[in-house]
């Protein structure tokens, strides 16, 4: 038998029967089945179109000791899913004594309402039009701009399910389009910059696609008169992108799995302890209305639900799978993937102002004239921060603002201690903005250092 | 095990081949593959995660008149195939009716079979429990030759993969490869102080590798790192010289200038070399190498993921740009004429020029003299990862750096960042040391992520940005 299609009823009969047949009594499993299109576009002409119809499947097995293995495949027939069976059950023979995972207890109990109706697909001949005619807006725009090159509208629909031989079953189905448009921009005897903009929706008939091409534009145009900056420490202002994009390479403050293994800054004793100043709060929410990839559950079932991680500067909770929920004495928290070693990970952080408390500044980068640096967009995270250190220097894209006047910044770094950035906030501005990350307001911070070429 | 591919597809691929043809596409490309996964991980004197992962499927791409659609598909049916590539078809506006002729497809031969000697390359591969084993025997040298170790942690990778090649051109090939790496890292913590270390080792085909890797000297390299660089200070920022270490130094030349000499760069205009073939772009001293043929080494292959066998490809001789690296969609939208460099990570993606084995040739000088023609500069002994952008500047994280005063190396220095152009930085490279020396990698970028090498001699830049605290 082959199929792409997922029919939960019908992959739990199938599975539990493989499943009795070699022995096995306690498995679950998750499964994805995707049917997705994307095109590229250059110069007016289709560059590439790309479809995909993919499946997979993870599935857990517990051995006579206990013991946990795991095998993932993408074959969804019979001898596939017989062969993942059996490669679980080999690797179960190595399962860890110390760190066995169980089902979650919230497997079965009701899920949070998720409203994220399906939309209607268009297909991938009004996606290239779609692209064309943006991409041609685009490039009429400035004559600067000469090319885009990055650039995708896509759009999928998805299911996802997980279900175990207690009886659990989740489903969900979604509907997910993006557009990205990074243009290059050059000026005679200046370097080529480039930049761009992100835009998510439920369906690609719903994607923002001016607001797209006017963010585009704005922020590769505006960085043409560049000017390189002199190496030294100043007052920084984070966009909510940049900020966002920083706390979240540094999660594993808030994963209590990073917390159990030891390779996180965070320990069993941070928790109600200070770690940044007290008027931040820090949520992970991932069933926010502007989550466009929100999941009703987790890899293990579990609920997803809003939880605070930093309130009032102090750390509230941390983020759990079941097993990690079971060494800390607490509920998981519809954090979890699906693995013999399960990860933790955030959904959706919220980065607001605690209410009650305030900075005690009026801190706001569109009028401020004192001096300071605007970081746009951070680049290299892979790579410049060290989560189990604390530390980071990464290239950014940003702006020299002097008196009110904005000077776009050639071949910086910022660097810095995440925790020393914590507790230096100086002030988170009153509008929170939603970006593809999360949500947070422009973010001030004091005396980061910057290197620059100058 | 999942039925192999062989001359018994023939039929098939033929059958799709023609259909494809028959529509109108100016070629038509079929991928299959079978994959093989294990991971492992071990931490302190516990395995963690074992992991294994299998897949299976088909990327079909047609051409016409320079653009392509591409389809990839996990059912692997004779139904699942044709559903796929008449997607891809329409992509294009073409049509299957399946009476068309096309004369120019003359019909697949005898499959041309890289992966015959390689047959029992997966049996021969260390077992769950062996590998287990010796990722164990790592982290117990770790636990006998590091200090202040809160973390100790060995991780192996086994990635088997089976591929078949069909084209409307005649390719009909098949492969075998098989990658692994081993890696040790540390967390080292001693009050406020920590440092992470982490080493790889990566090989190509040789089965029986995890069984020669030397547990000891790995161990070594990452404690001593890691001791060093517990206490080290952050570098102070600011433009200076630079002396970069052989062997995964070479990710400089892989970020700042690589990427730029492949031909999808040109198709989007994002390398600044695309008119510059025969003219100087980098220092004299730089001689500059892709290729795919070294023994062992990660980037190696006995053919492309498009069914053609590697070349060693001269990029830049004596600071001239020679050439670019170049796939089938790159010879036929820029006319750089392909290299057997066509790649990508699996069936899902579409392959596109990348990098192999790529490295700056060793010159004549000794790693010592570099560093002793710098007053006051930076040694970077150990790099971490990096990345280019579309306008071509390019950055890269230090691992374990240190200073160079009036010639000699001094303290040991963390928090490094060196970003640059490459248009800059190439013809500042003007001392190359002659202990050329190769690194294990992986690179991600348009096709995914896949094996590649990086490498180079000692290296020194006559100024570079160097961001830090």
């Amino acid at each position: 038998m082959t199929t792409n299609t997922l029919v939960p009823s019908n992959l739990r009969d199938r599975v539990q029967a493989l499943a009795t047949g070699a022995g096995i009594r306690h498995w679950d499993l998750g499964a994805a089945c995707s049917d997705d299109c994307s095109v590229q576009v250059d110069r007016g002409e289709a560059k590439q179109m790309k479809a995909a119809q993919r499946s997979s499947i993870t599935v857990r097995v517990w051995n006579s000791d206990g013991l946990v293995g795991i095998t993932s495949t993408t074959d969804l027939t019979d001898a596939g899913l017989s062969r993942a069976l059996e490669g679980a059950q080999q690797a179960s023979a190595f399962g860890n004594p110390d760190d066995v995972p169980q089902f979650s207890p919230l497997a079965t109990v009701p899920l949070p309402h998720l409203d994220r109706p399906l939309k209607p697909r268009q297909g991938i001949l009004p996606l290239l039009q779609n692209l064309k005619t943006a991409e041609a807006e685009l490039l009429s725009r400035h004559p600067a701009i000469q090319t885009v090159p990055y650039n995708g509208l896509a759009e999928s629909l998805s299911t996802n399910l997980y279900l175990n031989s207690d009886g659990a079953l989740r489903t969900m189905e979604r509907t997910q389009a993006s557009l990205y448009l990074y243009a290059r921009a050059e000026e005679s005897g200046r370097k080529p910059r480039s930049s761009g903009a992100i835009r998510m929706a439920l369906g690609s008939g719903e994607l923002d696609i001016q607001g797209c091409i006017d963010e585009a534009v704005e922020r590769t145009v505006g960085h043409l008169a560049y000017q390189p900056i002199e190496t030294g420490t100043y007052r920084v202002c984070f966009t909510p992108e940049a900020f966002l994009s920083l706390i979240g390479a540094f999660s594993s403050m808030f994963s209590a799995r990073a917390v159990l293994d030891g390779v996180s800054l965070s320990t069993r004793e941070s928790l109600g302890q200070s770690l940044a100043v007290p008027f931040l709060s820090l949520e992970d929410d991932g069933l926010h209305t502007d989550h466009i990839s929100a999941s009703p559950f987790d890899g293990e079932g579990t609920p997803t639900q809003k939880l605070a991680l930093i309130e009032s500067g102090c750390l509230r909770n941390f983020l759990h799978s079941e097993a990690t929920a079971r060494a800390f004495g607490v509920q998981p928290t519809g954090h979890a993937g699906l693995g013999a070693k399960v990860s933790v990970g955030p959904d959706w952080f919220v980065v607001g102002t605690t209410p009650g408390e305030s900075s005690g500044l009026d801190l706001d980068h569109t009028r401020e004239t004192d001096t300071f640096v605007l970081i746009e967009d951070l680049s290299a995270l892979h790579a410049g921060v060290k989560a189990t250190q604390g530390s980071f220097s990464l290239p950014f894209d940003g702006w020299l603002v002097k008196g009110g006047e904005k000077i776009s910044v050639e071949a910086a770094t910022v660097a810095g201690d995440v925790r020393s950035l914590l507790a230096s906030i100086l002030h988170l501005e009153a509008t929170q903005e939603v970006t593809h990350r999360g949500v947070s307001p422009h973010v001030w911070v004091e005396g980061l250092s910057i290197t620059g070429e100058a | 095990m999942t039925e192999s591919f062989s001359q018994a597809w023939s039929s098939t691929l033929q059958a799709l081949l023609q259909r494809g043809s028959g529509a109108g596409a100016d070629l038509v490309e079929v991928f299959l593959e079978n994959t093989d996964h294990l991971g492992l991980l071990a931490e302190q004197e516990r395995i963690t995660s074992v992991n294994p992962t299998f897949s299976r499927g088909a990327g079909i791409r047609v051409f016409l008149n320079g653009r392509d659609g591409f389809v990839s598909t996990n059912d692997l049916s004779t139904d699942g195939l044709t559903r796929a590539l008449d997607q891809a078809l329409a992509m294009l506006n073409l049509e299957a009716n399946g009476l068309a002729v096309n004369t120019s497809f003359e019909g697949l031969g005898a499959l041309k079979d890289y992966g015959l000697e390689k047959s029992s390359w997966l049996q021969r591969c260390p077992s769950m429990r062996d590998a287990s084993s010796r990722l164990l025997e790592g982290t117990s040298q770790l636990e006998r030759l590091g200090q202040h170790l809160q973390v100790r942690r060995g991780s192996y990778s086994r990635d088997w993969q089976e591929v078949l090649v069909a084209a409307s051109d005649g390719t009909f090939a098949r492969d075998i490869r098989l990658h692994q790496s081993t890696g040790l890292s540390v967390l080292a913590a001693d009050g406020e102080h920590r440092s992470s270390v982490g080493r790889r080792y990566g090989s190509t085909d040789r089965p029986d590798d995890l069984f020669t890797w030397n547990a000891e000297s790995s161990a070594a390299e990452v404690c001593e790192s890691a001791g060093t660089m517990l206490r080290a200070d952050y570098v102070e920022a600011g433009q200076m010289p630079v002396v970069l270490a052989n062997r995964f130094g070479g990710v400089i030349f892989h970020e700042a200038c690589g990427h730029l000499l492949e031909t999808t760069q040109i198709e989007r205009s994002t390398t600044p070399f695309a008119e510059r073939v025969g003219e100087l772009i980098a220092h004299p001293s730089v001689t500059a190498i892709d290729e795919g043929l070294s023994s062992g080494a990660f980037g190696s292959l006995s053919m492309d993921d498009e069914g053609m066998e590697p070349q060693r490809t001269v990029l830049i001789k004596d600071g001239i740009l020679q050439r670019f690296i170049s796939d089938r969609a790159g010879e036929l939208r820029t006319g750089h004429q392909r290299t057997g460099s066509g790649r990508r990570q699996s069936h899902a993606f579409a392959a596109a020029s990348r990098m192999r084995n790529t490295y700056i040739d060793a010159g004549q000088h000794k790693p010592e003299d570099l560093i002793a023609s710098v007053e006051r500069g930076l040694y970077c002994k150990s790099m971490g990862g990096g990345s280019v952008g579309p306008t071509g500047q390019f950055n890269f994280s230090v691992e374990e750096g240190y200073l160079i005063e009036n010639g000699n190396l001094t303290s040991p220095v963390k928090g490094a960042t060196l970003i640059g152009d490459a248009k800059e930085v190439m013809p500042r490279i003007s001392m190359c040391a002659d202990d050329l020396d190769l690194a294990a990698g992986y690179c991600g970028s348009v096709s995914g992520n896949i094996f590649v090498t990086v490498g180079q001699p000692h290296i020194k830049v006559d100024s570079i940005t160097v961001g830090g605290r």
